[in-house]
């Protein structure tokens, strides 16, 4: 497996692209081989995307060339590599919600008789490529009505049935849980057999150091280097990533353990008392203490967000009582909330968060703007020195407060959305995911910036999927269990197995919910199995993408 | 066997906008087969795919039962044929219009295409042009003027609002061109092929529109379910940008849209003229927001990727049937036909709403 096979599939050599404002990338080259998973490593902004979506046509490219299978290409767009045998799966579901399964799976190459679309034919062919998945839905069914993991498997099946010699997956696992992954990779091991040669990015490095044989890492739009998988140990990969010595990340340990707040004698800034909404999560109590990070850990729908959302004023509770600072307060739109200081920082980035047509500079004062109400704009000169020293502050890249958002890496439009909140200076700051697909680098910017807010006595309410993360940064930890809260616990010697055994404990069905725990704490198979001549496979507990292996224990 | 099994049951992500399945439902097993039946039937009318249409055929039967119920003689075959005699050009109408607004696109030009292309019957008429040629000869214009349409939206991004006003203002304004007055057709074989029946057999006959509106839906519902067309479509409304990374002929089929909505407001117009027997330049003024409404009324979301065609031409009947009612009630001017249709589309734009609404 180690020695290269003789010739790349895929050949791109020196390719530039530019954006307004942004080089994304810059003379990198880049190349596949048959039967290989490789893997493009990057922190966000490194041009992963960019250049996924320069080899999938959906770019072209401003220098550089690109050879498949031996012929230059120049793809114009992407039916045209698809037809060239390029497949690809983006990492958010690029898929049709209003059209079945089968369709999504099919279209655009559909079993056709006499100009009429083949329904059975096309059924029964998606029926067998879910099948090969082992995924058990009724390829009839509309696509919206399932979860996104299955949808994401969908776009798998989608992606597989063309016969690709190149398969590119595009952050596939970030959806998944670890029995979905392990799915995942049976299915990318025996398209590997067969020859396709993969392209697997993840952010999760168990599971690229599990599948891939092969990683090209780059940094800035630039090469940083392509190295094999086995002969690279971690440490240097995460340092080749982020391009210094990682030490945040242990600072910030240490300081996690230090600061304790003392919630009996801190005013208590936000009391939720018996909170809930139906259908969504029952009553609980939650006090925040001002100056305090309070953690929210519970499986995907054990309705940690449904809550954040009642006390961001998203939602309306339907039951209990909320005060904040002292006073009984009812909230019925998040604008309530900001008056209140409390600002809501979604999940999903794309849909509640950025703007994508404006610049890093409006995005930044729109929910200043906004609270100080559309008759007293905001001086151009304030808003310029709001956005410069929030870019410096958060180190936004590109730093041009000009540059449009959509055209930033979702590490660095996380940090737009954080400044936007940040800017009307929040006494309760709600951050959901805030760390999610984005790479090592921001996400350790991000955990130290919650730090830093909270020791000047900002409360933090902070959910996310790896409990390792709300370990480290949290005071006290919220656990949550099918939209109950369980527990309320000072992080005080609490370890991920003990976060684990409370997530799961006293639940119904013993195998469902040890599952899903897995998927929470993003274990992935190579913890199971075990990666002996890894230095950090000594590690009982489950690891992490972002633990980044620097000798912390 | 396999975990997988289970996932589309279990709830969606937290705060994904939207799908958390049927909430609460999946909890304890329970429930019987009544319940399933009942939840089945509350899917159907939730769904984003038929609650529309299938509210809207309900409704049809609703007012068609009590116009039965109020009047006497509303019961008869003819009153449901005429229906389709009196209103055949909207249904070809609102076909095109279908397509364009599951793209989530919107056309506004029909109209006025509708008394261009009478105009261009009755005065080539007038001038001894046969009928064999005047129709084909009006179908290619439109269609060309359809295709202009689509360019400018695809090429230059304009929004489907302002390309189709553009249209609108220009074949309305070439109607003058041709002529400020009626024009009458007095061609006996274009006044043979209007004013035809077609017996059916019990004292009940149509005419050659309604066949030719017939051929058209069954054309529609064939070419947008069974073919590659059809399907993108429909993906284009559920997702453009998805459509075009699935390697989908996006830009042509968008183009394509047009040009059949182009070529419907044609047809139509040939139909229409085939009802009045003469050009007018002011005629069928607004009539592109009645085919809007069937279209809605019909189930068809605006944003486009949901809806069917046979829904529009429900929503035309509805349409027709509400003016037949009109018509019969005797006292009532033929503008209240214009309030219940609006009425009507407020409680069927809420009622696409909450619908849709309760099933996130």
């Amino acid at each position: 497996m180690n020695q290269a096979p003789p010739a790349p599939v895929v050949e791109m050599r020196d390719i530039s692209i530019s954006f307004p404002g942004v080089k994304a990338l810059d003379g990198v080259d880049f190349r596949m081989f048959p039967g290989e998973v490789h893997s493009l490593m990057g922190e966000n902004g490194a041009g992963k995307s960019t250049l996924i979506k320069a080899l999938t046509g959906v770019y072209g490219i401003d220098a550089g060339t690109i050879t498949l299978a031996g012929d230059r290409v120049s793809f114009s767009g992407p039916a045209q590599a698809q037809a060239a045998g390029i497949s690809t799966v983006y990492q958010e579901v690029n898929l049709l919600p209003n059209l079945s399964v089968a369709e999504n799976i099919m279209l655009g190459r559909e079993p056709r008789r006499l100009g009429s679309i083949g329904w059975r034919a096309m059924r029964r062919r998606a029926a067998e490529l879910l099948a090969g998945l082992n995924l058990d839905i009724d390829p009839g069914s509309l696509l919206g009505d399932h979860s996104l993991a299955v949808q994401q498997l969908v776009a798998i099946a989608r992606a597989i049935d063309v016969q690709a010699k190149v398969l590119i997956l595009d952050e596939p696992t970030s959806s998944l849980d670890a029995d979905e992954v392990a799915e995942l990779f049976r299915v990318i091991r025996s398209l590997k057999e067969q020859g396709v040669a993969i392209l697997f990015v993840s952010h999760f490095l168990d599971q690229v150091y599990e599948i891939c044989d092969r990683l090209t890492v780059l940094r800035n739009g630039k090469l940083v280097g392509e190295y094999l998988v086995d002969e690279l140990l971690r440490i240097d990969l995460v340092q080749k990533m982020i391009g210094k010595e990682l030490t945040t990340l242990d600072d910030l340990e240490q300081r996690a353990r230090s600061v304790v707040v003392d919630d009996s004698d801190a005013a208590v800034f936000v009391n939720a008392a018996g909170l809930g909404r139906r259908g969504a999560i029952n009553p609980a109590d939650l006090p925040i203490a001002a100056g305090e990070v309070v953690g929210l850990a519970g499986l995907l729908g054990s309705g940690r967000t449904e809550f954040a959302r009642l006390l961001g004023g998203i939602d309306r509770a339907d039951a209990g009582e909320l005060t904040i600072g002292g006073r009984p307060t009812k909230l019925r739109t998040p604008r309530q909330a900001i008056a209140h200081r409390i600002a809501f920082s979604s999940e999903n980035r794309r849909d509640e968060g950025i703007v994508g047509d404006l610049t890093v500079r409006d995005n930044i004062v729109l929910a200043l703007q906004a609270d100080r109400g559309w008759f007293r704009p905001i001086p151009k000169k304030r808003q310029d020195e709001l956005a410069q020293s929030y870019i410096q502050a958060l180190n936004i890249r590109p730093g041009n407060p000009d540059a449009l958002v959509r055209n930033l890496s979702g590490g660095n439009q996380q940090k737009v959305l954080l400044a936007r909140w940040l800017a009307i200076a929040p006494r309760l700051l709600i951050l959901d995911e805030p760390t999610r697909g984005i790479d090592i680098g921001a996400k350790a910017e991000i955990q130290k910036l919650v730090f830093n807010l909270a020791e000047n006595g900002m409360s933090v309410l902070f959910i996310s999927a790896e409990l390792e993360e709300v370990l480290r940064l949290s005071h006290r930890i919220v656990v949550l269990r099918d939209r109950h809260v369980v527990a309320d616990l000072e992080n005080d010697g609490l370890t991920v197995d003990s976060l684990l055994a409370l997530i799961a404990d006293g639940s119904v069905e013993s195998d469902e919910p040890v599952r899903d725990v897995a998927a929470a704490a993003s274990v992935t198979a190579a913890s199971v199995t075990g990666h002996t001549e890894d230095p950090t496979a000594d590690h009982p507990a489950p690891t992490t993408a972002d633990h980044t292996e620097g000798g912390r224990r | 066997m396999t975990k997988l099994i289970d996932a589309p049951a279990r709830p969606g992500r937290p705060a994904g906008p939207g799908r958390g399945g049927p909430a609460g439902g999946t909890g304890p097993g329970g429930g019987g087969t009544r319940r399933n039946v009942g939840s089945g039937i509350r899917n159907l009318m939730t769904s984003p795919k038929y609650g529309p249409v299938m509210v809207t055929a309900v409704l049809f039967v609703a007012v068609f039962v009590i116009g039965g119920v109020r009047y006497r003689g509303f019961f008869s075959g003819q009153v449901f044929l005429n229906l389709l005699v009196d209103n055949s050009y909207l249904i070809v109408l609102a076909v095109g219009m279908t397509f364009v607004i599951l793209t989530g696109g919107i056309d506004l030009s029909v109209g006025a295409v509708v008394a261009l292309s009478g105009m261009i019957a009755a005065s080539l008429l007038q001038t001894g042009w046969s009928p064999g040629a005047v129709i084909p000869l009006i179908l290619v214009l439109t269609s060309v003027l359809g295709l202009l349409v689509g360019l400018m939206i695809h090429v230059f991004k304009v929004q489907p609002f302002i390309a189709t006003l553009a249209a609108m203002f220009l074949a309305r304004g070439l109607c003058y061109v041709i002529s400020q007055s009626s024009i009458a057709i007095t061609d006996p074989t274009f006044v043979q092929l209007a004013v035809a029946r077609i017996p059916l057999g019990g004292g009940l006959s149509i005419t050659a529109s309604v066949i030719i509106a017939l051929v058209v839906v069954a054309l529609a519902v064939w070419v947008l379910h069974a073919t590659r067309f059809g399907r993108t479509v429909y993906a284009i409304g559920g997702g453009e940008t998805s459509g075009l990374l699935m390697g989908l002929p996006v830009a042509r089929t968008k183009v394509l849209v047009y040009v059949i909505s182009g070529f419907c407001s044609g047809l139509a117009g040939v139909l229409f003229t085939f009802y009045t027997l003469s050009g007018y330049p002011l005629t069928a003024i607004g009539t592109e927001l009645d085919a809007i409404a069937a279209v809605v009324i019909g189930g068809t979301l605006l944003t486009g990727g949901y809806g069917f065609v046979l829904g529009s031409v429900l929503g035309v009947l509805v349409l027709g049937v509400i003016q037949t009612i009109i018509t019969f009630e005797g006292t009532l001017s033929s503008w209240w036909t214009r309030i219940f249709i609006g009425v009507l589309l407020l409680v069927f734009i809420i009622l696409q709403k909450v619908l849709t609404a309760r099933r996130r």
